[in-house]
């Protein structure tokens, strides 16, 4: 599950730089969507890897931390995806602003001279 | 510490309740919405002020206070908190300064060139206020992303090409950014398992073999996020283009953006990598350094180069973030209360120059700025009065004159001329530099021969620069008619620059306020304390019955 998970962060970050760099925006936006689902991953990674295990503690129980997954990451990870679904969100607008006012898709607001 | 007073909260809830009240009312209500804005950053002004007299050492005690607000009442170190102590306070009330000065600046014309403008305006006021509170590094991260949120807003603010396509770069490298922001937080988190920051200051140092690897290497990921807020070389270019291009009294407000960055890692790296962080003590402190020289250099030699002034005064906040930086890493508290002292003269100066060079552009004939159009990212101020727009209210007489005058202050205060703070600042930087230890004593560091001769020639370049630009504007004014100014636009600069005087006069007061400020951050023992060991506002009832 570990190599499963490294892989497929390494692939989202890849490619997601590599769109970064592409002098399209929706390139730029998608590229930016694959990154922050791969940190959104790797958060959630850093609470270590467990299978069936709850983040929930039972109330007044005698509790054993090993048996539970940990919270924290999950809740990270929570405001993590909320905040990058709206910053997207907001430079979907300024995309579209950029391409009504300039006439290009190009992140500069014009054609670069080939 | 007992008592952790409710007011701590208030820098945060004031601008938010204020700015959500106003997202109710339509923009055609302006005077209603200037009149809440204001009155809201005037509430500011007197609460920083109340927090930071709070801060003050109660009689006889050497310290200064810190108070911990435990915001979802866990006991100390789990969950968030907000911590006040001389810095978090002082950064404060600079924040609110400079927020009551865009407002006022704003009334004349700016409010009207899109919408929301004021609520956009309070919640980075809140987003600034609550990273300089915070005390927990992923809370952090929250409040930076609602100032940064605003802040894409209102650097759109105006709309036009020029400010679309500067807002779009700006966005773009800011949301990448906190990626690496996300990133380094998840490492710190993984390595250390909590993410309170003084907590993690009792952690980092009993870190030890992979662990540790892994915090440093966090650190390092979250430094650099820091370092492209704060406009460090080479991860900077953007930043003169998009403060150029960004409204007046927004470019005017975002002199301090760049220093919150600065705020953080003068924090977290005194806290993180200070004398009780073993092995990893002065942790980056020399990359802070080497980075900081790199960005004076860059930032004079863009000073230099700049033939428009919205530019100048763009390379102008680079040069301030790399010379407070470039203080940082030298990691002394005698240079460091001395970088405190310029990051505060130089903020000032520089809100009071965006919003001047507004001014004095208004009134030139683009024709005179011929060289500067052949600039790629010259905005062209879109702004053309629409007559029906024709602002309303007094003019000021003798306008050139009032401008030259404030000019100058700025340039004095920027190339760092006695007797203005800009050079107590910078002879404090020198003077600690040379005598480490006391006056006359003590090693002197290689490095320090460096930085003082980075600062004396960046003063140098700016103020050859100044010289220049405000010859071309004032004496030797191509055609341009005199522009017209109103006495609310005139008044923000005028409240700016008297800040500025009033820290002139009592620079002694200031001074050992800062010094005293800088000898906590370089000693974090008493912050630290301080969080472990606040107490709950209100006692757990017991343990709940099962």
């Amino acid at each position: 599950m570990e190599l499963l998970l490294s892989l497929s962060i390494g692939a989202l970050v890849g490619s997601g730089v590599w769109l970064l760099l592409r002098p399209r925006t929706y390139q730029v936006i998608i590229g930016l969507s694959l990154l922050s689902y791969a940190v959104n991953l790797f958060i959630f990674s850093t609470g270590r890897l467990r299978v069936n295990a709850a983040p929930i503690v039972e109330k007044g129980t005698e509790i054993d931390p090993a048996a539970f997954a940990d919270p924290v990451p999950q809740a990270l990870v929570l405001t993590a995806i909320v905040i990058s679904f709206a910053t997207t969100a907001l430079f979907l607008v300024v995309l579209l602003a950029s391409r009504g006012l300039t006439g290009t898709d190009h992140v500069d607001g014009r054609e670069s001279e080939k | 510490m007992p008592n952790p007073s409710h007011l701590i909260i208030a820098p945060i809830l004031i601008p938010l309740l204020a700015g959500g009240l106003l997202l109710f009312f339509e923009d055609r209500e302006r005077r209603l919405k200037d009149a809440v804005s204001i009155l809201t950053a005037l509430a500011l002004i007197v609460v920083a002020f109340v927090l930071l007299k709070r801060t003050y050492p109660a009689a006889g005690a050497e310290d200064g206070r810190i108070f911990v607000y435990l915001l979802g009442n866990w006991p100390a170190p789990i969950a968030i908190n907000l911590v006040l102590d001389r810095l978090s306070a002082i950064m404060l009330v600079l924040t609110a300064v400079l927020g009551l000065a865009a407002l006022i600046f704003s009334i004349a014309r700016w409010q009207r060139a899109g919408a929301h403008y004021h609520s956009l305006f309070l919640f980075l006021l809140m987003g600034l206020n609550g990273a300089f509170l915070t005390g927990d590094l992923f809370n952090l991260f929250v409040f930076f992303e609602v100032l940064l949120a605003a802040s894409y807003g209102l650097v759109l603010h105006g709309s036009g090409p020029a400010r679309v396509k500067a807002g779009m770069h700006y966005i773009v490298i800011n949301l990448a950014a906190s990626l690496l922001f996300l990133i380094g937080v998840a490492m710190i988190y993984s390595a250390a398992g909590t993410l309170n920051m003084a907590h993690l200051a009792v952690v980092f140092g009993e870190l030890d073999g992979d662990g540790r690897a892994i915090a440093e290497a966090g650190a390092g990921i979250l430094g650099i996020a820091f370092l492209v807020k704060a406009g460090i070389w080479p991860l900077n270019f953007w930043l003169p283009t998009a403060y150029s291009a960004a409204a007046a009294p927004v470019a005017a407000v975002f002199s301090i953006m760049t220093k919150v960055g600065i705020y953080i890692l003068m924090r977290l790296s005194l806290l993180f990598f200070g004398s009780e962080a073993g092995s990893s003590s002065g942790f980056g402190s020399e990359a802070l350094f080497l980075a900081g020289m790199a960005t004076i250099l860059f930032g004079m030699v863009g000073v230099l180069a700049s033939q428009a002034m919205g530019r100048l005064a763009g390379y102008s906040v680079l040069v301030s973030s790399g010379t407070v930086l470039a203080a940082i890493g030298f990691s002394q508290a005698g240079v460091t209360a001395g970088a405190l002292f310029y990051l505060l003269s130089s903020t000032l100066a520089l809100a009071a120059l965006f919003m001047l060079i507004e001014l004095i552009e208004r009134g030139q004939d683009p024709a005179a700025n011929v060289l500067a159009v052949t600039m790629e990212a010259y905005g062209e101020g879109e702004e053309e009065e629409d007559p029906a727009t024709e602002e309303i209210g007094v003019a000021i007489p003798e306008t050139l004159a009032v401008l030259g005058v404030s000019f100058a202050i700025c340039g004095i205060l920027l190339a760092g001329l006695p007797p203005l703070p800009g050079f107590l600042a910078k002879f404090a930087m020198l003077t600690s530099m040379f005598n480490p230890a006391g006056l006359g004593d003590g090693a002197i560091r290689h490095s320090s021969w460096w930085l003082a001769s980075f600062l004396i020639l960046s003063g140098f370049a700016t103020l050859i620069a100044m010289t220049r630009a405000g010859i071309r504007s004032f004496w030797a004014r191509i055609d341009g008619e005199v522009p017209r100014v109103l006495l609310v636009e005139v008044a923000p600069i005028a409240l700016l620059l008297t800040a500025v005087v009033v820290m002139t006069v009592a620079a002694g007061p200031t001074y050992r306020l800062l010094e005293a400020t800088a000898s906590d951050l370089h000693a974090p023992q008493a912050y630290i304390e301080a969080v472990m060991q606040a107490l709950q506002a209100v006692p757990n009832k017991g343990e709940i019955a099962p």
